[in-house]
């Protein structure tokens, strides 16, 4: 398909600019002023509605179809949460107005939906408190760090290194390194949970503290994890909960309650928002207690005339890790989606992830092999059976051809402690009937594999393109159109 | 239950043909860890829970004509963009790994890249940063990545929200801040170059600065260049249309916030962090990269690439540790350029500085207030002195109705009675004349 | 495939120790795992390193490993066509696939090292 830029044609305009009613002045400097425009397309708005929406055909979306994505929880997103968030009193708020005297009081909407949303963030994680500025996962784990460092400082802590299990997302590891630590990997037992005998034998007085995953990567619940939490306060290193993974729990269980200190959420997850296309997402940060003065600047809170407030005034605090309150309008959908489900619809979220993760586990393990043979969580973890493996049919090769039964793949070559791992999430949003479908088209893979396994190698065949050059990108980098 | 699928019924026949129950599913959790129930509310319809949330809203007072700027900026959005982003194959896709089935998106976030490029006279652009605030933080990272050093000068007339924010991040590495002073709205070349030195990993800019001063960096970029230190731009995306770029100046990094282009406010986010750099400095970029390639059958297609600078490869040693970025930002802001176009981006751009020019002539012509700067070269946003203190007055102004601009003071404590007002292409003839009357009877 | 006369690190580097320099590469079970290399960042001429500190980095389109040099020494020479042509090190790992040469500066660093069978023997054991 051809590039938006070749689509162009001089002359050709697009929306039109509202007229001018003042008088052209030049108060720039010449030389302060670009010599020719940018080069940007000329087109009509037709041309642009079409060329996007072409664009939009060659995607797969959770709305399209099926997107088991392990570790990315690509539920349905609901169309109200969209809505509310076009709301103009919310799209349409100046994230400054509330640093203008009398400016708070103009925000008083947007003040409450940020702190009641700290609030039940709070009872859902049993943390003490909550910033919802970071704007990712990974930037709510720097924030965890930053904040474990802050704590370690005013103790006058010497600590350098941060744990972190060989199962872990990447993101763990690069976060704690970026925010100044020596990162020391723990290794898990032959039943893929932390060996806590090898814990046991890494920690001391330098440990700052231990991020974890729970249920992990491979989809499972680790049983000693209050013992992991305790052994790592022995040596007054803070326990990190990488909430990656918390819609397993939601409503069942509390990182708070098994011995956690911070605890980051991805919204986009657990609370339903739209991952689009890579991002936004967000990654609001819980701590305990001991742990609340160091939150970023600001927070918001309630005054006993029931009005909301901005407290800037946290000498404390690890200071601003982003420019306001995080990305607001990704927190109010996922607050609606809070609110809709309520109590018991969370409950429901977590049973139906882990029921629908253990369907699919049980119903292939006759054609597939699973990583740990073991109850899942909301995912499961399989590989390509040594037949399949024989006749070299791998991992990627059944995530393509999944794609030729209408299917979007599930994650696959992670978690990389797995040989050709296929990481499995169907979520609950999704229906029995569906997940016969994926079970059906998985099994027949299987049994094609053994047949024709060049079939299999072939997919996928159904969409515009085929297995990209990988190799030549990276060697002959073609990154823009200049 | 809203959102779930199964009804009881299947969810007891699949757990039957499974020969399992829920809580036996549940069985790793130790039961002392086990919940019961929350304190949360119940669940709410969508008919009740719209009523809640458009209350909500109401309390939110968008009828103030906003003056308002400081990075982040009320501009139009033609209907056209909204219609196209909402498109749920690109809003419900995520990550594209699996390079087939996201043609679309992998597509769209190669032409944003070539789109940034194009606007900023770079040659190459990641795929996104949070914001503009962390896209500069990572610049200041990847500068000292690719010199070594670890030394970073950055001038005072840099979005203070931004410099707050480098400051947290980097408490607890060794970075060596220097901070230079604007005093006359132009960055003070004597101070820069007094500082600069063989241990500078990069001089850290803005442009139009937080003022709204316009320069031009060349010649701090050539000076930077001789001591071996790389020269990094944040810069005001719509300003681009009309303004020098930071790649014919010679920046090495370029980054800045997008949220205006075609992003509403929304009280902070999300928003679009941009960067650019030159090709030589590709592998110590953060962030995800798209680039075109063939496929098997030799089609042009497109990739994620240069991956392995990426943290779930890279792990510890990756560029950055980002992951989910603002893609759908990004794509909302070539969406955007695509439908201005050539020469909609110049005209909203000149339009913004001419009604600044305007509001500038009407709010100096009322007795006591002044242009802060002498040599004043601006874009859409200007300092003026007051006569009083300009908390005060944006406190009377916010209930007349205009939100008047930002208080200097908040990080400027020497600026007690400065304003920084802003004017985009919203702001009519009539609404700045209402504003100088307003201002006026306040004073 | 390994090759006698060369000495190995388990990291799957291999030293060619001539005189007082080692040529260092990496070995044909390495670039086999690595996949086709896409890039070698190389070692600047008069960078010191130690035995088992990072020397250079080796990348492919879905992997990237840092090369940890065998010896203790200061890089004297690298091979400047791996920049154009990565692909050399899975043509031709211990020959035209080379990544730079060491000045060695504590000969005490080469006994430590493997000979071909002992790596072959570590390399079953994997």
């Amino acid at each position: 398909m051809k590039l938006i830029f070749d689509k162009s044609v001089p002359d050709r305009r697009g929306v039109t600019i509202t007229r001018s009613d003042v008088a052209t002045t030049v108060n720039i400097k010449k030389e302060f002023l670009r010599d020719k425009p940018a080069q940007l397309a000329e087109l009509s708005e037709l041309d642009v509605v079409r060329h996007f929406t072409e664009l939009s055909r060659r995607n797969f979306g959770v709305d399209t179809n099926f997107y088991p994505l392990g570790s990315c929880t690509m539920k349905y997103n609901p169309k109200v949460t969209e809505r509310i968030a076009a709301y103009p009193g919310f799209a349409h708020l100046h994230p400054l107005l509330p640093q203008l005297r009398g400016g708070g009081m103009l925000t008083q909407g947007a003040l409450a939906v940020l702190y009641e949303m700290d609030m039940l963030l709070r009872e859902i994680t049993g943390m003490a408190g909550f910033t919802m500025q970071p704007m990712a996962g990974a930037h709510g784990e720097l924030t965890g760090i930053m904040i474990m460092a802050a704590y370690h400082r005013d103790k006058g802590n010497k600590k350098t290194t941060v744990l972190i299990p060989d199962s872990a997302h990447g993101t763990n590891p690069a976060s704690a390194a970026i925010a100044g630590y020596k990162i020391i990997s723990v290794p898990s037992t032959d039943k893929g949970v932390m060996d806590v005998n090898a814990l046991k034998k890494l920690l001391n007085d330098e440990v700052a503290g231990l991020m974890l995953t729970c249920p992990n990567t491979l989809g499972l619940f680790d049983p000693n994890i209050k013992q992991i939490c305790d052994l790592i306060h022995s040596v007054d290193g803070l326990a990190y909960y990488d909430g990656a993974n918390l819609n397993a729990i939601v409503g069942k269980a509390r990182p708070g309650d098994f011995g956690f200190d911070i605890v980051h959420i991805n919204l986009h997850k657990t609370f339903a928002t739209p991952h689009g296309g890579g991002g936004p997402g967000s990654g609001p940060v819980g701590v305990t207690k001991k742990l609340v003065d160091y939150l970023p600047v600001s927070i918001v809170t309630k005054r006993h005339d029931g009005t909301y407030a901005l407290e800037y005034d946290r000498p404390k605090s690890i200071g601003y890790i982003a420019p306001f309150y995080g990305n607001f309008a990704v927190i109010l959908k996922a607050y609606v989606y809070i609110l809709m489900l309520g109590k018991a619809g969370l409950v429901r979220v977590a049973e139906n992830a882990v029921l629908n993760a253990n369907y699919i586990r049980v119903k292939l393990q006759k054609h597939f092999e699973q990583a740990v043979k073991a109850i899942c969580m909301h995912e499961c973890v399989l590989t390509p059976s040594k037949g399949m493996l024989d006749s070299g049919v791998h991992a990627l090769d059944v995530a393509k051809a999944l794609i030729d039964r209408g299917f979007h793949p599930p994650t696959v070559y992670f978690p990389t402690t797995v040989h050709d791992a296929i990481m499995i999430e169907p979520t609950e949003t999704e229906s029995k009937e569906t997940l016969d479908s994926f079970i059906e088209a998985m099994i027949d893979i299987a049994e094609v594999a053994k047949t024709d396994p060049e079939k299999i190698k072939a997919s996928p065949l159904t969409t515009p393109v085929c297995r990209p050059d990988d190799t030549a990108a990276a060697k002959n980098l073609d990154l823009a159109c200049l | 239950m809203p959102f779930i699928a199964n009804t009881a019924g299947q969810q007891k026949q699949m757990l039957a043909e499974m020969g399992l129950t829920m809580d036996k599913l549940f069985s790793d959790i130790p039961k002392g860890l086990l919940c019961g129930q929350l304190n949360l509310p119940d669940g709410l319809p969508e008919q009740e829970v719209r009523g809640a949330l458009a209350e909500l809203a109401g309390k939110n007072s968008i009828d103030l004509t906003l003056f308002l700027g400081g990075g982040f900026y009320d501009h139009f959005i033609p209907a056209a963009v909204y219609s196209i982003i909402s498109r749920s194959e690109f809003y419900t896709a995520y990550t594209p790994y699996q390079p087939e089935v996201s043609q679309g998106t992998l597509q769209a976030i190669y032409e944003y890249q070539s789109t940034i490029c194009r606007l900023t006279d770079m040659v190459v652009a990641n795929a996104s940063i949070y914001d503009g605030g962390t896209a500069m933080y990572e610049a200041m990272m990847m500068a000292l990545r690719i010199t070594g050093r670890n030394k970073v000068i950055i001038d005072d007339s840099v979005n203070p929200i931004y410099r707050v924010m480098i400051e947290s991040y980097t408490k607890n590495l060794k970075i060596e801040h220097v901070l230079t002073h604007c005093q006359t709205g132009l960055v003070d070349r004597e101070q820069i170059l007094a500082k600069l030195d063989n241990d500078t990993a990069a001089v850290i800019l803005q442009n139009p600065n937080f003022f709204g001063c316009v320069d031009d960096f060349s010649d701090i970029a050539e000076a930077a260049h001789k001591k071996g230190a790389l020269l990094v731009v944040s810069s005001y995306p719509i300003s681009l249309g009309i303004l020098k770029t930071p790649g014919s100046m010679g920046a090495d990094i370029v980054t800045g916030e997008g949220q205006s282009l075609g992003m509403p406010m929304s009280f902070g986010g999300p928003y679009l962090g941009f960067m650019a750099t030159r090709m030589e400095y590709v592998r110590k970029m953060p962030g995800r990269i798209i680039g075109r390639t063939k496929d098997r059958n030799g089609n042009d297609c497109f990739v994620m690439t240069l991956q392995a600078r990426e943290q779930h490869i890279r792990r510890e040693k990756a560029t950055s540790n980002i992951c989910s970025n603002e893609a759908l930002c990004a794509m909302t802001a070539l969406v955007y350029l695509s439908l201005l176009g050539k020469e909609g981006l110049r005209q909203t751009a000149q339009l913004c500085a001419d009604k600044a020019s305007y509001a500038y002539s009407r709010l100096t012509a009322i007795p006591g207030v002044k242009s802060h700067f002498k040599a004043n070269w601006f874009f859409n946003e200007f300092v003026l002195d007051l006569p009083k203190d300009a908390t005060d007055v944006i406190g009377k102004l916010i209930e007349k109705g205009f939100a008047a601009g930002f208080p200097l003071s908040r990080y400027y404590p020497d600026m007690k009675n400065c304003i920084l007002v802003c004017v985009t292409e919203k702001r009519t003839k009539q609404q700045i004349g209402m504003f100088a009357e307003a201002l006026e009877s306040v004073l | 495939m390994v090759v006698k006369g060369l000495l190995y690190t388990k990291d799957h580097e291999w030293a060619k120790i001539e005189g007082g320099v080692a040529i260092i590469g990496i070995t044909d079970h390495a670039q086999n795992q690595l996949g086709e290399l896409t890039f070698v960042e190389l070692p600047d001429i008069g960078k010191e390193v130690k035995q088992k500190g990072e020397l250079a980095v080796v990348e492919s389109s879905k992997a990237a490993s840092d090369v940890y040099s065998p010896v203790t020494g200061k890089v004297i020479e690298m091979n400047a066509k791996l920049e154009k042509n990565p692909e050399i090190v899975n043509d031709d790992c211990y020959g035209a696939g080379w990544i730079c040469k060491i000045q060695i500066t504590d000969k005490a660093t080469t006994k430590n090292l493997m000979d071909a069978a002992q790596y072959e023997e570590y390399l079953k054991g994997l």
